[in-house]
């Protein structure tokens, strides 16, 4: 039982993909804009994490070894397509909003790397929760990088004005790129202050 | 079992891709009327927000149906017309039958290219309050940018506009669609077909007392020149049906040496 609390609490914490793994950087500093497209990404990326860890683990013993890569592929494809036609169908203006980042799901490092180094080797359930935690990891981050950007680059919060509100000018900055990586020095920054076994010798 | 064998490791991936094969079909098929449901929403939601009878947070909070109850009441008539000016067919109001954005990309085949020009079949969206829509398609920065500008009953001032994108940076290119002030710059704007270009969008900001040109957006030049090429394009396009309007519009102001140049052109 503490195993699989380790693994669910392991990837948010002490192993967070993009803090610690520093994987997914580019989507993360592609998509922190808003808050909503954010939490829609975080939500996909979690969703597509866990799927494909679960199928792949399933299939873990039949899959050749010399053409696991591609299967992988093909599977987290599959997951990817199938969540972008659910989002297209259900959430139509979100999915405007990401359309090319969902696609770019499938070349998360997160997801192939979970399951290259998790899903092959531990049970379908584990594999399954390593995938969400892993996901949530990483939307964690996104969601607090977003909240930052989308408050002072454009003085709004899910679209509704707060420190427009009371006459801030927006940073343009704020909104760029570049500044995505700022803030995310600085919460490994601040990450590796507090936990100090993270800080390299 | 030898998983490391050819013939296996041929099957089994023929095996695998035939199966996702099979489950993206059925999951397209079965989202299919969805998706195309809420696509024709959000174009009819467009052409109602660039018409100024409603926002577009609005139309969204509404829902699909409504938004299409709403077109069917507001709307008088929807045609086709050729360069020319000629009507060339109508479309149905009561099945809504509108272009989507791909049939405006088959059209931009067309419009941009001035040989091709005579080939452009091209909607016009007319409401019962006199107001015409006409639709708009380019390249902006990262992917297509397209829109509706909406014509008051003379065909030529402007009473509003509503402007989408497919990949502009959110925060600068995006503001075409976003920020409500860029598109409420062109509200009481007129086209001016005596320009070289009918419609401008300028850098630095539109000099004072000229009708046909707005501010651009500071830190997109790219996707506002890319928006203000479609816009000019398009404009050319539509100028046949434009000017035939506005001058039936506006009486005898069309002397015939000036739409003899008009057409020459």
């Amino acid at each position: 039982m503490s195993n699989l609390k380790e693994t669910i609490l392991n990837p948010i914490l002490k192993g967070n993909p993009i803090t610690v793994l520093i994987l997914g950087i580019c989507s993360s500093l592609a998509v922190t804009v808003e808050l909503k497209g954010a939490i829609v990404m975080a939500l996909s990326v979690t969703i597509v994490t866990g799927l494909s860890s679960y199928v792949c683990s399933l299939l873990r013993k039949t899959i050749p070894n010399r053409v696991r890569i591609i299967v992988q592929l093909v599977v987290v494809a599959l997951m990817v397509i199938v969540v972008d036609q659910f989002l297209k169908a259900y959430s139509y203006t979100i999915e405007k909003q990401l359309s090319v980042y969902i696609g770019l799901i499938i070349t998360n490092c997160i997801v192939m790397g979970r399951i290259e180094a998790y899903a092959l080797g531990n049970k379908p359930l584990p594999s399954l929760l390593d995938g969400l935690a892993n996901g949530l990891g990483y939307g964690i981050i996104l969601v607090i990088v977003a909240f930052f950007r989308e408050l002072f680059g454009s003085g709004t919060l899910f679209g509704v004005p707060v420190l427009s509100a009371i006459g801030y000018t927006n940073n343009g900055l704020v909104i760029l790129p570049p500044f995505a990586l700022i803030l995310l020095g600085c919460i490994i920054w601040i990450q590796r202050s507090i936990q100090k076994d993270l800080q390299e010798k | 079992m030898n998983t490391n064998s050819n013939t296996y490791t041929v099957i089994y991936t023929t095996l695998v891709c035939v199966l996702v094969a099979a489950i993206l079909a059925f999951v397209s098929q079965v989202l299919k009327p969805k998706q195309e449901a809420n696509e024709k929403a959000e174009t009819v939601s467009q052409i109602l927000t660039a018409a100024q009878f409603g926002s577009k947070s609005e139309w969204q909070a509404m829902g699909n149906d409504a938004v299409l109850k709403f077109y069917k009441e507001n709307a008088a008539q929807a045609i086709v017309i050729n360069a020319a000016g000629e009507k060339v067919k109508d479309l149905s109001v009561e099945k809504i039958e509108i272009y989507s954005t791909s049939d405006l990309k088959a059209q931009n085949y067309n419009v941009k290219d001035g040989s091709k020009m005579g080939e452009a079949q091209l909607p016009v969206y007319i409401f019962s309050n006199g107001i015409s829509v006409i639709p708009i398609y380019g390249a902006g920065l990262w992917g297509p940018v397209w829109g509706y500008i909406a014509l008051k009953p003379d065909l030529h001032s402007i009473v509003g506009a509503y402007f989408d994108h497919e990949s502009e940076t959110p925060g600068l290119g995006g503001k075409i669609k976003d920020d409500p002030s860029f598109r409420a710059e062109f509200e009481g704007k007129s086209i001016d077909y005596s320009d070289e270009k009918p419609f401008r969008i300028v850098k630095g900001g539109a000099p004072a007392g000229k009708a046909n040109a707005i501010d651009a957006i500071s830190g997109a030049t790219m996707t506002t020149n890319g928006l203000a090429a479609a816009i000019v394009n398009w404009l050319k396009a539509y100028r046949g049906y434009l000017e035939s309007g506005s001058s039936a519009a506006a009486g005898n102001a069309c002397t015939e040496s000036v739409c003899e140049t008009a057409t020459e052109e």
